[in-house]
């Protein structure tokens, strides 16, 4: 599947012929015409019609297939440069005006759409809530809980999501991850990232007594507890490598010891830059088990972008290593939400970053460097775990995969060496540590990919999350008092109210309430069913084209709990 | 004295604002005067609350001839939830003891006027139950069936019918109604000050404005009553406190835990309609609308039961009265719309008020009277699920009865505080559960259906490995029991479509797990049996269980004797199995629920002697039934011990080894009439003899089954199990138990003298097992429980359970024949004749099929050979 994940918006590296697989698509034709009759198969007119389409417009650059540069770059500009964002927005009508003239010819049109039950199990299929467990009643975290949803448009879908609390230290840690170029780079940070940053944070006793625990074989201490949805998975194989190299940094960090009491920003910049490492090192080294090599190969050539928030009492760190972003809601006095960015998106569009890298890079290389918004031409973001294209030298490179599995040696992309490439390293894995302290009004926080903040203003955000969040209870009670009411008044006062926050009502998630909101929102801000009904049953091939994978965190931060904070402080 | 009283209550009745001007100049309304009259220093029983429950205790309690009794009412008479109580008198209950209560209610209140002279707004003007599915009518007709036999006028009738007898109805999306012309309306204040009135003049005392503090308790017996305004000592206190029970019954040193807890309950008021409403229009109730509407002062009353209740008072408070709580428009949205729907023409009426009054709600949705199991003396009334109007005369009878006689005159046991633990008495528990029972009212109510909070408390050492392999679980007295095991890749319907009055989807799996057990071997989890040891150090043990059991008890250690514990009515308290253990020592084993009724009425018999220890061992074993024709080689294998008939005869206790573990109480039982036994095993050795049998049985195809196969097997036997057929107004000459009465054995035991009359002169009603002849499993309703039975077209009695035999491949019935003299109703003598000469009918939801009688089981079912005496008859389970 390496050949068919190769090639995605952030990083298009395909040269070499365009290669539509056409023998593949002829194939599977008559498959597709034996599955029409079937009433389970609920879109087969448009998978024809998309055929049909395939076959009239033979070079169509599609997502998940290698294709030129040059019409990549053209489609890809087009949808992504911000600049263009209204002719994005309206180039998925176009398609849909398409499918629904064909959609005419059909004797069962009703059959396109989506129920909003069928569009609510979509919705719902990842979503996962955590509460912070209660004792005696009260809960003296400063995390109620979190939301977290993810809505693949990839297939499979890249981004990553983790949770866990620290056991062996306080605070509790979230991140998104966004994957490009596969997802193997993304699972492995969000299967590593969190025990590298909980190591860093451990005080120099307990990292002893977890290295004395594995040296005599005895139980080890638990560092994290999961949150995990059933469908994020951690892989078996790799579980034995992954702990020998966590365990090389900690007996690193036991030599290092410097008495000193862990500062968090530090520990996560070393965590985030350890784990890169490592990645990296791996790849070199390989594994003499040949899936291993294969996997620990795959994890170094894609790339993933994280965002990780860590939350101790009322101190709130925020991570981030890329283009997802962490944003804290905030309900002002009168009420209403505003959106406090936490994060820095690393990508063309921060001068600071474009500075960045220009400094790190000698000057003849300024004009090369970033083109068409991406680094050396072909990455959106400026910084990212893995991508060991960007870091490696070419001989390390050539040397890694001409010793590699044939699987590596078959596949273009690893083969291809990013043009202008003179001074690697050209991408870090370094993240930009934000420090922040949780005030009562500090609600909540939303850590997304970018796949959210493509299609919403963070201050939309903040409103929907705060509204969701707060829900019915901001309505004000009705009463009727001395007034004259009747029935078929009040009732219809009811209905009305009710419309208002049905949306609200329909999920439990506040994750899910807002990619509900960012997939089916229309001009005026609202739901649309239709819309939404139309977003979700794009064929996986086509998904691709109108949203990228979103992945949400909404952290809900305990106001009474960082109230008291405050309160002890004065 | 009472005429002053009855002129105060009439006067303020009709000036409710002078009442609230003046309350706080005014303390009692015994008198006029601005002192209250002191408090008795004594009573022979002191009632706490002045609703509807306790003013009808008061009433039937003075007419019972009882005087000396002080009511006593924290704010006043008829304060709480009984002055918005929506004031309707249904009789169209499920549950037969309801019924009767209901029935019993709308006789008293329709005379209370003409008896008291206060006004009760007494109005018959009967109900109509709305079916909006074919399901609900179904659960209709079974109602109609049992009011019908019980003689109330009731019919099914149809939607055009609905609209001539209430105009403003839409009847489009109606399948059918049911109509009981009988049902009333009343004032629900009214009636509570009519009773309280009617007690007064009977010479009952009542102190308003008097607030109990706590119940002093000593030596298990009440002795009196703390107030805000002095003690009171008495013998007996009723805690009639409505939603505040919970409270005051935690509030003394020892606590009675009653187990009820409130939630808000939200009831519209409408201005009279322009063509006032006229107050003899019948009340609406559409459940599947979760509403009910009736008339109010030419306009209308309308509330009903939302999916998504509001508990209140988790942490208890208290307050002198309720106050009317916030209205919550947006919460009755969903119900104003169903009212709405059902009656579009009233869009344009206007709205008077909308009233928010919490009601009390109990985890079965059964309310709550009787004795408490740990103080002699109090007695509790409470818990009404919003139908304390209803309930409230008949209930108060049975308890007034239940104080002077020491048993009602009904089997309330359903009712009985007693079926309930301490477990169900957690705040959370409670809180939880109360959200699912109120829903509950106007759900389908349909077999077989299990409450699905407030689960997993009290659990088998097993359970998880019983879980991981399938098992469906129902809850039993809070211990979780299997139901039947799903094999892998056989899914069943999720819980809201697998809701049927037909054939369940578990049909086949439970039939697979029968015939295991007919054929090869079955391991079913017994553990949640209540478990006693009963010991002393000379003969005390003995010579008190001859005395409280009706069979021989003085048998050879290690035998095992089915009895019954029977009350001086020779009625059963509870069905047993004993095992002697030694000379000296017993082990009795009863059905699950019998935890806390069988511990008091043993701890109430038996002789106060520090030499006699009762034990309550149920925690300490888990119990594996291994049944079947093969569980002798299972358990042999284990053993290395001999376990044919000769060596292990049936109704026998042998401690041994099984795998590794030692020390495992076999008994050759099973509850079911199969051969095989019942494992004993100390906890901690559960997993290890469990996975032993499962592993040596697997060569002998064994397999885990749960109590629906169990219950399928005892019932074609023609076992009765306690609870569902058995109660304490049932003897064992009645069930065909005469083999377990030793009348003989040379000592008196309790009911003695009851069963030897029995044997002489016959008995009054027979326990009987029908056998469904036209009845089709598949596309024919099934029979439950308390199904009308029809001889030769009469209504003889009703059924207690049944369950499809697939031995016999029909529904089998067990239930009890009566023989009504044809004029005057009177009971006769039922005969075997009597009962073999009939031509049967069993009634299911008004459709009724032909059913053949056995007073015996069928003896080829029997395979094996064994005496008459000791084939096993008893068991212990209940739906």
């Amino acid at each position: 599947m390496l050949a068919a994940s190769c090639c995605d918006r952030r990083m298009c590296v395909c040269p070499g012929p365009r290669r539509i697989a056409i023998p593949v698509r002829s194939s599977r034709l008559p498959l597709l015409s034996d599955a029409m009759p079937a009433p389970a198969h609920l879109f087969p007119l448009i998978r024809n019609c998309e055929i049909s389409r395939i076959g009239s417009t033979a070079c169509y650059c599609h997502h998940r297939h290698l294709c030129c540069l040059s019409s990549h770059f053209a489609h890809s500009h087009f949808r992504y440069a911000p600049q263009k964002k209204f002719a994005a927005l309206y180039r998925p009508k176009e398609h849909f005006n398409h499918f629904i003239h064909t959609r005419d010819y059909a004797s069962t049109p009703q059959r396109f759409y989506l129920t909003p039950s069928q569009v609510n199990s979509i919705l719902k299929a990842n979503e996962y809530s955590f509460k912070v467990p209660e004792f005696d009643g009260k809960n003296v975290s400063s995390v109620l809980g979190f939301d977290s949803n993810q809505l693949p448009a990839n297939a499979p879908i890249e981004d990553r999501r983790s949770a866990a609390t620290c056991l062996q230290t306080r605070g509790m840690l979230l991140g998104v991850f966004d994957g490009h170029a596969g997802c193997a780079c993304a699972q492995a940070v969000s299967e590593r990232l969190f025990y590298y940053i909980a190591v860093s944070l451990l005080p120099h006793e307990t990292l002893l007594e977890i290295e004395n625990a594995v040296e005599s074989g005895r139980a080890l201490l638990p560092i994290l507890q999961w949150h995990k949805h059933p469908n994020d998975y951690f892989s078996k194989e790799a579980s034995k490598l992954y702990f020998n190299s966590l365990r090389t940094y900690w007996q690193e960090l036991i030599d290092l010891n410097s008495g000193e009491t862990t500062d968090v920003r530090e520990a996560l910049i070393n965590a985030f830059k350890r784990l890169d490492n490592d990645i990296s090192l791996e790849a070199q080294v390989g594994d003499p088990n040949s899936f291993l090599n294969y996997l620990v190969l795959r994890v170094a050539f894609s790339g993933a972008t994280a965002c990780v928030a860590h939350v101790d009492g009322v101190d709130l760190h925020i991570a981030n290593t890329g283009d997802s972003r962490a944003m804290l809601g905030v309900q002002e006095e009168d009420g209403s939400w505003s959106a406090v960015n936490l994060s820095y998106d690393h990508n063309a569009q921060n001068e600071r970053e474009v500075e960045r890298v220009k400094m790190e890079h000698p000057k003849s290389e300024e004009k090369s460097l970033v083109k068409q918004d991406r680094l050396l031409g072909l990455l959106m973001p400026f910084r990212a775990f893995g991508d060991v294209k960007f870091k490696w030298s070419i001989e390390l490179q050539k040397r890694v995969v001409e010793s590699g599995p044939d699987q590596l040696n078959d596949n273009e992309y690893t083969k291809f060496i990013p043009p202008n490439y003179h001074t690697p390293p050209y991408l870090t894995a370094e993240p930009e540590v934000i420090h922040h302290r949780l005030r009562p009004q500090d609600k909540f926080l939303v850590l997304a990919t970018d796949g959210l903040w493509e299609t919403m203003h963070r201050q939309d955000v903040a409103r929907i999350v705060g509204e969701y969040l707060t829900g019915v209870h901001h309505q004000q009670p009705i009463a009727v008092g001395g007034y004259k009411v009747t029935l078929g008044q009040m009732h219809g006062l009811l209905t009305e109210r009710r419309a208002r926050i049905s949306s609200v009502f329909e999920d439990q998630n506040a994750a899910t309430h807002l990619i509900r909101h960012a997939v089916g929102n229309n001009e005026f801000g609202t739901v649309d069913h239709e819309r939404l009904s139309k977003m979700l049953s794009l064929p996986e091939e086509l998904a691709r084209m109108y949203r990228d994978d979103i992945t949400i965190i909404v952290v809900q931060f305990n106001s009474h709990v960082i109230g008291a904070y405050q309160d002890e402080e004065l | 004295m009472f005429l002053r009283l009855l002129s105060d209550i009439q006067w303020r009745a009709a000036h409710p604002t002078w009442r609230r001007m003046t309350s706080s100049q005014r303390s009692s309304s015994t008198t006029a005067e601005p002192q209250p009259v002191a408090l008795p220093a004594q009573a022979q029983v002191v009632i706490c609350g002045g609703g509807v429950m306790g003013t009808s205790v008061a009433y039937h309690l003075s007419k019972m001839g009882w005087k000396d009794i002080v009511l006593l009412e924290q704010g006043r008479l008829a304060a709480g939830t009984t002055r918005f109580c929506a004031g309707i008198v249904s009789a169209a209950r499920p549950m037969s003891i309801e019924l009767k209560m209901a029935h019993y209610s709308n006789k008293l209140y329709q005379q209370l006027e003409q008896e008291t002279g206060v006004q009760t707004g007494y109005m018959k003007t009967g109900s109509i139950s709305l079916a909006q599915t074919q399901d609900r009518l179904i659960s209709l007709k079974r109602i109609a069936s049992s009011l019908n036999v019980m003689g109330i006028p009731c019919e099914i009738i149809s939607p055009k019918k609905v609209l001539q007898l209430h105009p403003l109805i839409n009847i489009h999306d109606l399948v059918g109604a049911m109509y009981v012309p009988e049902d009333a309306l009343v004032s629900s204040a009214n009636v509570s000050l009519a009773l309280a009135t009617a007690a007064s003049r009977n010479g009952v005392q009542i102190h308003e404005r008097t607030c109990v503090s706590h119940v002093t308790i000593q030596k298990g017996r009440v002795t009196g009553v703390e107030t805000d305004r002095g003690r009171i000592q008495c013998e007996y206190f009723v805690n009639c406190a409505g939603q505040w029970a919970y409270e005051l019954g935690h509030s003394g040193e020892e606590p009675v835990h009653i187990p009820l807890h409130a939630c808000e309950h939200f009831y519209l008021l409408t201005h009279p309609l322009k063509e006032p409403l006229s107050s003899s229009l019948p009340t609406i109730v559409d459940p599947d609308g979760r509403i009910y509407i009736r008339n109010w002062q030419g306009g209308i009353l309308s509330g009903g039961f939302e999916k998504n209740p509001k508990p209140l008072f988790t942490e208890g408070r208290n307050q002198l009265e309720i106050q009317n709580l916030q209205e919550d428009w947006d919460h009755f949205g969903p119900l104003l719309s169903a009212l709405l729907r059902r009656m579009p023409g009233l869009e344009s009426l206007q709205i008077m008020q909308l009233v928010n009054c919490p009601e009390s709600f109990t985890p079965d949705m059964r309310c709550i009277m009787g004795e408490s199991p740990t103080a002699r003396g109090y007695f509790v009334l409470a818990g009404m699920n919003s139908a304390g109007i209803s309930y409230g005369g008949g209930a108060g009878k049975y308890l007034a009865e239940w104080i002077v006689n020491g048993y009602p005159s009904e089997n309330v046991w359903p009712l009985d505080l007693k079926r309930f633990g301490t477990l169900q008495s957690s705040r959370t528990f409670l809180r939880h559960r109360v959200m699912e029972v109120m829903p509950l009212m106007y759900d389908l109510k349909v077999p077989r259906w299990d409450f699905q909070t407030g689960r997993q408390l009290r659990t088998s050492p097993l359970y998880d490995r019983l879980d991981a392999q399938g098992a469906r679980w129902m809850e039993k007295h809070g211990f979780e029991r299997v139901k039947y095991f799903v094999p892998p890749g056989n899914d069943l319907l999720d819980l809201d479509h697998s809701k049927t009055f037909y054939k369940p989807d578990w049909f086949d799996i439970v039939g697979s797990e029968v015939k295991c057990c007919k054929e090869a071997v079955c391991v079913i989890d017994m553990s949640s049996f209540t478990k006693f040891e009963i010991s002393s150090t000379g003969d005390q043990a003995l010579e008190s269980l001859q005395y409280l059991f009706s069979n021989d008890l003085d048998v050879p250690v290690g035998h095992v004797v089915h009895t019954g514990m029977l009350n001086e009515n020779g009625g059963y308290e509870n069905d047993c199995s004993i095992a002697r253990l030694s000379k000296r020592s017993f082990f009795m084993i009863s059905p699950t629920d019998q935890q806390v009724h069988c511990w008091t009425w043993l701890k109430n018999h038996l002789p106060d002697d520090s030499n006699l220890v009762l034990e309550d061992v149920t925690w300490k074993y888990t119990a594996l039934n291994l049944i079947g024709p093969r569980a002798v080689d299972v358990l042999s294998e284990l053993s290395y011990a001999p376990m044919t008939a000769e060596h292990f005869p049936s109704l026998f206790c042998k401690e041994m080894s099984v795998g590794y573990a030692n020390g495992i109480r076999v008994m050759s039982i099973t509850h079911t009439g199969e051969p095989g036994f019942v494992l004993y095993i100390p906890i901690e050795y559960a997993l290890h003899v469990y996975n032993e049998v499962m592993n040596m049985g697997q060569k002998y195809g064994i397999r885990n089954a749960g109590y629906y196969a169990l219950r399928s097997l005892r019932i074609e036997k023609f076992f009765a199990f306690w609870g569902q057929d058995l109660d304490a107004f049932t003897t064992p000459m009645e069930c065909g138990r005469e083999f377990q009465v030793k009348l003989d054995k040379g000592m008196e035991f309790l009911g003695q003298e009851v069963l030897l009359e029995q044997k002489q002169n016959g008995v009054y009603k027979r326990f009987t097992m029908f056998i469904l002849e036209d009845h089709d499993t598949d596309m024919d309703l099934w029979p439950w429980w308390g199904e009308p039975i029809f001889r030769n077209g009469r209504y003889v009695g009703k059924t207690t359970s049944s369950a499809y035999s697939y031995t016999l491949e029909r529904h089998v019935c067990l239930g009890f024949v009566h023989h009504f003299d044809e004029q005057t109703g009177e009971k006769l003598v039922v005969t075997t004749d009597f009962i073999n000469q009939g031509e049967y009918e069993i009634d299911i939801a008004g459709q009724r099929f032909q059913a053949k009688a056995k007073l015996y089981p069928f003896s080829s079912l029997f395979t094996q050979r064994r005496r008459k005496d000791e084939v096993e008859l008893s068991g212990y389970q209940r739906e």
